[in-house]
């Protein structure tokens, strides 16, 4: 299980987003993604679960309830291999940054609450490599419903763990079932070095200390990136040369 | 029971499989080499002994047949991909035909296990150690009978029966030969995966070079061992044996 126990051997840099639905990581992980892009780096975004490969397949295994925790699991880890190989490894290669909403640990903590081996799982997805920033929004799982409840989102079935029999209130299974999800993201807090926030904060208080963690454990890499940067700029000073725009607002600087 | 029934691997945690009854019998083997005929007539002889009996093969689970036949279609795998798709197939068969079918007390005649995946796996660079992993939710059979017959056989008996296939000549394996080239140095590499999995998982290794009914023979020999109930009189060979449906298996509710 090299993979995800060592650094990444890439020049780019993988930053993750974890934490259950609601707690607002998808949209802190948009406000990085702006301040980066702002700043002239070059950002690829990447979501959980949306590759066409398998698809079909998950929706017909949900729709018809036929999924075990374990085929659940393959299946998921199917549609990220083929994410992984797509769309992380060829941007890390070409040196940019990654930002991911979820990644393995959302399967850690979900398949793992589900009942697989957790040594399992983690064999599973040792293909993967390791990010360089992992962030996990931590909420109280009320203050999830909540969020959900206020954007009248349904809670799914899988969403729920309603397979597991927890209970035939989906609010109440989904209580129940993202609970012992959180305490699997508390218990790899330590194992994969996650910067936890609390996603009770203001958001710009969040966005503000995330931009600070981000710019403290990258800061070698955007002195190197804006180097290559100039370096690139002047190879190719016959062409419009494109500014890089300053970052605003709150956050720090880049150089 | 003689021996209690155990997982190759880390295994199902949520799964009890302390009551399974059946028995699990494994006919591994290369491509074209007759399995399913040979699995076919251990079905009726079976049946015909009084004993229940259903197949199950590899990629012919209902929820992720298609997408590997899509996949494969379009060649838009790589070596995680599809192996985690013969995965999901294999656990969603495992868990609901072979593991409900062992615990209504049937015989599970499994055409192709888990040692197809390692040896195809293998062959295309896929690290064996992972490929043991993720398959380690597999259930220990009762007994694996491994068809083996060289390349140049098999190589006879695929052009003979369906033509030959582009994954299983190794096509993508291979871009710059002919097509029979191609087959015998994939097939070669195969069976010589095959022989170092034979060793480790102790296979019953049957050569597949003979007649139809001389295979059969061996094959029955060495399931009436392992099941105690069928008698070495009803050994006997009956050419004539009716073919059963063989499309419709018959999964315990």
């Amino acid at each position: 299980m090299a993979g995800l126990y060592e650094q990444s051997p890439y020049p780019g840099k993988l930053i993750v987003v974890e934490g259950i639905d609601g707690s607002g990581k998808s949209t802190q992980a948009q406000l990085l993604q702006k301040w980066l892009a702002s700043s002239g780096v070059s950002v690829f975004f990447t979501e959980w679960n949306s590759s066409p490969l398998v698809k079909a397949a998950t929706k017909m295994g949900k729709k018809k309830d036929l999924l075990t925790p374990t085929t659940f699991s393959l299946l998921h880890a199917t549609d990220f291999a083929d994410r992984f190989v797509y769309q992380i490894v060829p941007p890390l290669k070409a040196g940019m940054v990654v930002i991911a909403d979820r990644y393995v640990f959302t399967a850690f903590a979900r398949d793992t609450a589900r009942g697989v081996d957790p040594k399992w799982v983690r064999e599973v997805y040792s293909f993967a490599v390791r990010p360089d920033v992992s962030f996990y929004f931590r909420v109280p799982i009320q203050v999830s419903i909540d969020r959900l409840m206020n954007a009248r989102r349904k809670i799914k079935y899988y969403e729920a763990g309603m397979d597991l029999g927890l209970s035939r209130d989906v609010q109440e299974s989904y209580y129940l079932f993202q609970n012992r999800v959180l305490d699997e993201y508390d218990k790899m807090s330590e194992e994969f070095a996650f910067h936890v926030t609390n996603a009770e904060e203001a958001i710009d208080i969040q966005q503000r200390q995330m931009r600070r963690n981000v710019e403290t454990e990258l800061s070698d890499y955007f002195v190197r990136y804006q180097l290559a940067l100039r370096q690139e700029e002047e190879d190719t000073q016959e062409l419009p040369a494109v500014e890089p725009a300053t970052a605003g607002g709150d956050g720090g600087e880049m150089s | 029971m003689t021996e209690p029934r155990t997982f190759i691997g880390r295994g199902l945690p949520y799964v009890d499989i302390r009551d399974l009854r059946g028995r699990l019998i494994v006919i591994e083997g290369s491509d074209a080499v007759g399995r399913s005929t040979q699995i076919r007539l251990l079905r009726d002889w079976l049946e015909v002994e009084g004993l229940a009996a259903i197949e199950t093969g590899w990629t012919r689970s209902p929820l992720v047949k298609d997408t590997i036949n899509l996949a494969k279609e379009g060649h838009m795998m790589n070596v995680l991909t599809l192996n985690l798709l013969y995965a999901t197939d294999f656990a969603d068969r495992l868990e609901h035909e072979i593991i409900p079918a062992l615990r209504a007390g049937f015989i599970v005649l499994s055409d192709r296990y888990v040692y197809t995946a390692f040896a195809r796996a293998i062959v295309r660079g896929a690290d064996p150690q992972w490929m043991r992993e993720i398959f380690g939710f597999a259930l220990q059979p009762d007994l694996v009978l491994y068809l083996k017959a060289d390349a140049k056989t098999l190589f006879r008996r695929s052009l003979l029966s369906k033509g030959l296939d582009y994954w299983e000549s190794g096509r993508d394996q291979n871009p710059g030969l002919d097509p029979y080239d191609s087959f015998l140095r994939y097939q070669t590499r195969l069976l010589r995966e095959f022989d170092h999995l034979a060793k480790d998982y102790n296979f019953v290794v049957i050569n597949a070079r003979r007649s139809v009914n001389a295979v059969q023979k061996a094959l029955r020999e060495n399931v009436a061992a392992a099941i105690p109930s069928l008698k070495t009189s009803s050994m006997k060979l009956n050419a004539n044996t009716p073919p059963t449906n063989t499309n419709v298996p018959m999964v315990p509710s």
